[in-house]
């Protein structure tokens, strides 16, 4: 059931919580059809900017667009967003059928379909979401996969023009979430609806989403897809909160990086000189072949993977320890000095807004 | 529905914090209303017309010997009966709670008849139990012990009708108790006496004292089952809730007014206390 | 047991099966059973028995006639009447402050909680007593409610009024801690799928409470037909007209007419019964859909 999906824009969104800034001047726009994940880590606005484009809240400044038209002072009856909470919030004392047909029931009876079609239409939401035969059943009578699923088709059963889900498997297990992750990208291809979720989890978010916006402290970090996120992180926090980094304290002195008394060779992109930070993932860090070793490390303790060992080593100069992998064949022994070298590393002043805050979370 | 409740709950931000819910001011709004007319504007008028009597005349009411010798009678016997509801409650609520025996239920449900009976009804039957021919009247008649007509029979009256507040608070909190504290007390080398006192009653003592507190407030205001057990002999068993009937009774509405004050100060005086013990116990032990 | 005489070493042979250490001696066990259970059947088992019996003392015939006396049917649909007022008036008002309280925040709510709580606090002839102060002859509207022929002190308002008074916590004090247990997530559930403020209240809101609801309207009903005190200060005690059931009994009691006193005692202490029936019931079986418990007064 192809659905046409709107566009939002949401423009310049403010919205405090007493003295709490919980959205800062948030601004993006969303394609028609697009999926969209809100990631960032707990407080930092994301379900409160999903509870704005619902229409739950109400922003203090800046706009909501729907398809071009001003929604910010839309009723949250009027916005026809299907909205799927974080613990489902399925109504108890109805059956699952009884949930799911509630927002074609409450309809004004002009408007409201005919019973049969109400029953009907139930029936293929059941089977769209592969509940069939459980339409009887009460929430409290189900797992919690099951639980999601009649969330979602409760929120497709008034023909939403946007998909928003709130943690859609914060609630579930680890082996549900991966199944529910595949059929959440197959419901949304199938239903072509512009769908924006909030999640905390950056794998999930990566996994999932044609864009990912990182919110922190209330604020949008980065807007871009995952390859961008990966490749070209716009921030400190970026880099620190989606997928694994290490992060080196550097001096930068006109344009030359500095670490421990050795040189990186890093281009610095014309930042100015005082202390930075050189962030790179375990990936991009490997045992120096030739004589261009940038670091050098002692080797803690030694791991066989299936691809290759995987050494914990000591870095000179710094008080963590971080691991790289690396083929059998140039595996070094316990205790050795071994030279490395960075193939691709990115660096951000050191004074970076929100880092230490993620670093701690790491 | 289709007004904006975006900005109506913008512009009402100032005193609630904003929700896409509806009806707040309409529900607030009929909330105040209906509480200032049942309740604030009757409280405020016999505030106002006790304040009419002047600090003299509200002193020769409360002087008067028949006035203070009620409100005597009505604070001595209170706090005997919420010390005996103390006592006996705490031992219901331990027992219904820690054992288990036939009937267990229904005794459970039975304790909150006092809550259910209306006073009257509770008045006449302690009246007719305790007199000289009643079923435990007659008995202690013959040891020479009167109970109906007399102080006796007040006190009767207002631990009955206290009882269920100390075991209702109580209650929950025993249930509450986790047994891994006993289990830890005992592996410490701690008798069964040691736990009971130094790991178990401590945690209780908030819920106690309010159930204390709770009991003591309804006895001071009790009537109902209390007259018709007391014999209202002035003096000596005329409590201070039938002074303010009989003072209404003769037209002395100044009189009435006074003593009413009084009460209604001692109210405030223990729901203040109840507040206290119960934000002491949320900040020293995590529950009320 | 008796073979581990045989088997056991001696030292072993002493001591049984050890009690549980969160265990009390069995003597300790029974004589608190005893002394718990001995007291409740003196203190309130037995108050509850000669209801019954005093008003069946002179058989059932005797019984029953009381209930043709036009006075006790005056005082029956009286009571009747009066809860049919201002149980209902109770029920808005709490649906209305649990609604505010429970699914906004605002400043000043435990304030507003206590105040409701405030006629649980206040001795019943108390509160009949401030609405002479206002409505009666020497009251503050006395002039005006004389002027334009109404009445209120020593008639049925006056009654309503008082009972409104004592039994205005019962529904409300039920239904906030329930309804901000519950907290505001299915609301906002009906809403994105397109219901009225109206339709939510109905169709996801109401059914939620529906057992706190019950469970705080029966006690509510129990209170507001058995009220003594404050109805006796402001009713004015005219017989057929501003007695209700409570004060008919007194007035019997007074004449000595036992029997008929305890005739409708037995009403109200069925009612009694019926109400601490269902509120079993409902603390058993919806235990989940009340609010928590503990530390309620009445």
């Amino acid at each position: 059931m192809p659905q046409q999906g709107f566009s939002i824009r949401i423009d310049g969104v403010e919205q405090d919580f007493g003295d709490f800034p919980a959205l800062r001047d948030v601004s993006l726009d969303i394609q028609p059809g697009e999926l969209v994940a809100l990631l960032g880590p707990s407080g930092s606005g994301k379900t409160t900017l999903l509870r704005v484009i619902a229409g739950l809240n109400a922003p203090d400044r800046g706009s909501v667009y729907f398809d071009g038209e001003d929604a910010t002072n839309l009723a949250v009856q009027d916005r026809r967003v299907g909205f799927v909470f974080q613990n489902y919030a399925l109504f108890k004392h109805m059956t699952v059928a009884d949930n799911i047909a509630y927002g074609l029931r409450v309809r004004p009876r002009r408007q409201r379909p005919s019973s049969a079609d109400i029953t009907a239409r139930v029936e293929e939401l059941l089977r769209f979401v592969q509940l069939e035969g459980l339409g009887k059943r009460f929430p409290a009578q189900l797992s919690g996969g099951q639980r999601q699923r009649v969330a979602l088709a409760r929120a497709l059963a008034i023909e939403p023009r946007v998909l928003l889900l709130d943690e859609p498997f914060g609630a579930l297990d680890a082996r549900v979430r991966k199944d529910l992750r595949r059929w959440l990208r197959e419901v949304h291809k199938e239903t072509g609806l512009t769908t924006v979720f909030v999640t905390h989890d950056q794998d999930e978010a990566m996994e999932l989403a044609d864009r990912v916006v990182v919110l922190n402290q209330g604020r949008v970090e980065q807007i871009g897809t995952p390859a961008e996120l990966y490749d070209k992180p716009a921030s400190s926090f970026v880099i620190s909160f989606v997928g694994e980094a290490v992060a080196l304290p550097v001096t930068v002195t006109d344009g030359h990086v500095n670490f421990a008394g050795r040189e990186l060779h890093i281009d610095t992109h014309g930042l100015r000189s005082g202390p930075a930070r050189v962030f790179f993932r375990p990936a991009d860090i490997a045992v120096a072949t030739g004589g261009d070793a940038e670091l050098e490390g002692r080797v803690e303790s030694l791991r066989r993977t299936p691809a290759g060992v995987r050494a914990t080593i000591a870095i000179d100069g710094f008080d963590q320890t971080l691991e790289i992998e690396s083929p059998v064949e140039t595996a070094a022994t316990l205790g050795d000095k071994v030279p490395l070298s960075l193939t691709k590393a990115r660096i951000f002043p050191a004074e970076a807004n929100g880092f230490d805050h993620i670093a701690d979370g790491i | 529905m289709t007004s904006s409740p975006a900005r109506a709950a913008r512009n009402a931000r100032r005193f609630v914090a904003p929700s896409v819910l509806p009806g707040f001011g309409l529900t607030f709004g009929y909330t105040l209303f209906y509480l200032g007319l049942i309740v604030l504007f009757p409280l405020a008028m016999l505030i106002w017309r006790a304040s009419d009597l002047g600090a003299s005349g509200f002193m020769r009411i409360m002087t008067e010997p028949r006035v203070t010798a009620a409100l005597q009678t009505t604070f001595t016997l209170s706090f005997y009966a919420a010390v005996i509801d103390l006592v006996f409650g705490l031992i219901v609520a331990w027992v219904l709670t820690r054992y288990s025996f036939p009937f267990r239920r229904v005794i459970d449900a039975f304790v909150d008849l006092p809550f259910a009976l209306p006073t009257a009804v509770a008045g006449i039957s302690l009246a007719a139990l305790y007199a000289p021919i009643g079923w435990f009247g007659a008995p202690l008649a013959e040891m020479g012990i009167k109970i109906a007509y007399t102080r006796w029979g007040i006190l009767v009256a207002l631990v009955f009708i206290g009882l269920p507040f100390v075991v209702r608070t109580v209650q929950p909190i025993i249930s509450e108790l986790e047994i891994e504290l006993e289990e830890a007390s005992a592996t410490l080398g701690a008798s069964r006496f040691q736990t009971i006192f130094n790991v178990l009653l401590p945690p209780l003592l908030p819920a106690l004292l309010t159930g204390f507190a709770l009991a003591f407030a309804r006895a001071i205001g009790e009537y109902g089952s209390v007259i018709f057990i007391a014999g209202n002999i002035a003096y000596v068993s005329e409590i201070a809730p039938l002074l303010i009937v009989i003072k209404l009774e003769q037209y002395d509405f100044a009189g009435a007014t006074g003593i009413a004050a009084i009460m209604l100060a001692i109210s405030f005086a223990a729901l203040l206390a109840i507040n206290l013990i119960q934000a002491w116990s949320r900040r020293r032990f995590g529950h009320v | 047991m008796s073979d581990a005489v045989f088997t056991s070493p001696p030292a072993a042979r002493s001591r049984r099966r050890p009690r549980a250490v969160t265990e009390d001696a069995p003597s300790a066990r029974y004589a608190l059973i005893a002394i718990a259970v001995i007291f409740l059947l003196l203190f309130l088992f037995a108050p509850l028995a000669i209801v019954f019996s005093e008003a069946f003392a002179k058989g059932v015939a005797t019984f029953a006639e009381v209930f043709h006396e036009p006075d006790a049917i005056a005082a029956i649909k009286l009571t009747l009447a009066v809860a049919a007022i201002s149980v209902p008036a109770n029920l808005l008002f709490g649906l209305a402050a649990a609604w505010a309280i429970a699914k906004f925040s605002f400043p000043g709510k435990s304030l507003l909680i206590t105040l409701i709580d405030l006629p649980f606090s206040v001795s019943p002839v108390v509160a009949g007593l401030v609405f002479v102060l206002v409505f009666g002859a020497q009251g503050v509207f006395g002039s005006w409610i004389k002027a334009h022929h109404l009445q209120v002190i020593f008639a049925i308002p006056g009654i309503v009024l008082a009972t409104i008074f004592v039994t205005f916590p019962f529904v409300a004090r039920e239904l906030i801690p329930l309804m901000q247990e519950q907290g505001t997530v299915e609301e906002e559930a009906a809403l994105t799928l397109g219901a009225s403020g109206l339709q939510t209240f109905w169709t996801v809101t109401l059914p939620n409470i529906k057992w706190g609801l019950l469970y705080g309207v029966l006690l509510c009903n129990a209170r507001a037909m058995g009220e003594f005190g404050a109805v006796s200060v402001v009713s004015g005690h005219i017989r057929g007209l501003t007695n209700t059931i409570p004060l008919q009994v007194e007035i019997l009691y007074n004449e000595y007419n036992s029997v008929a006193a305890f005739a409708l005692a037995v009403v109200l202490a069925g009612l009694a019964l019926v109400t601490l029936g269902i509120k079993t019931f409902l603390e058993w079986r919806h235990a989940d859909q009340l609010a928590a418990r503990g530390g309620r007064r009445h």
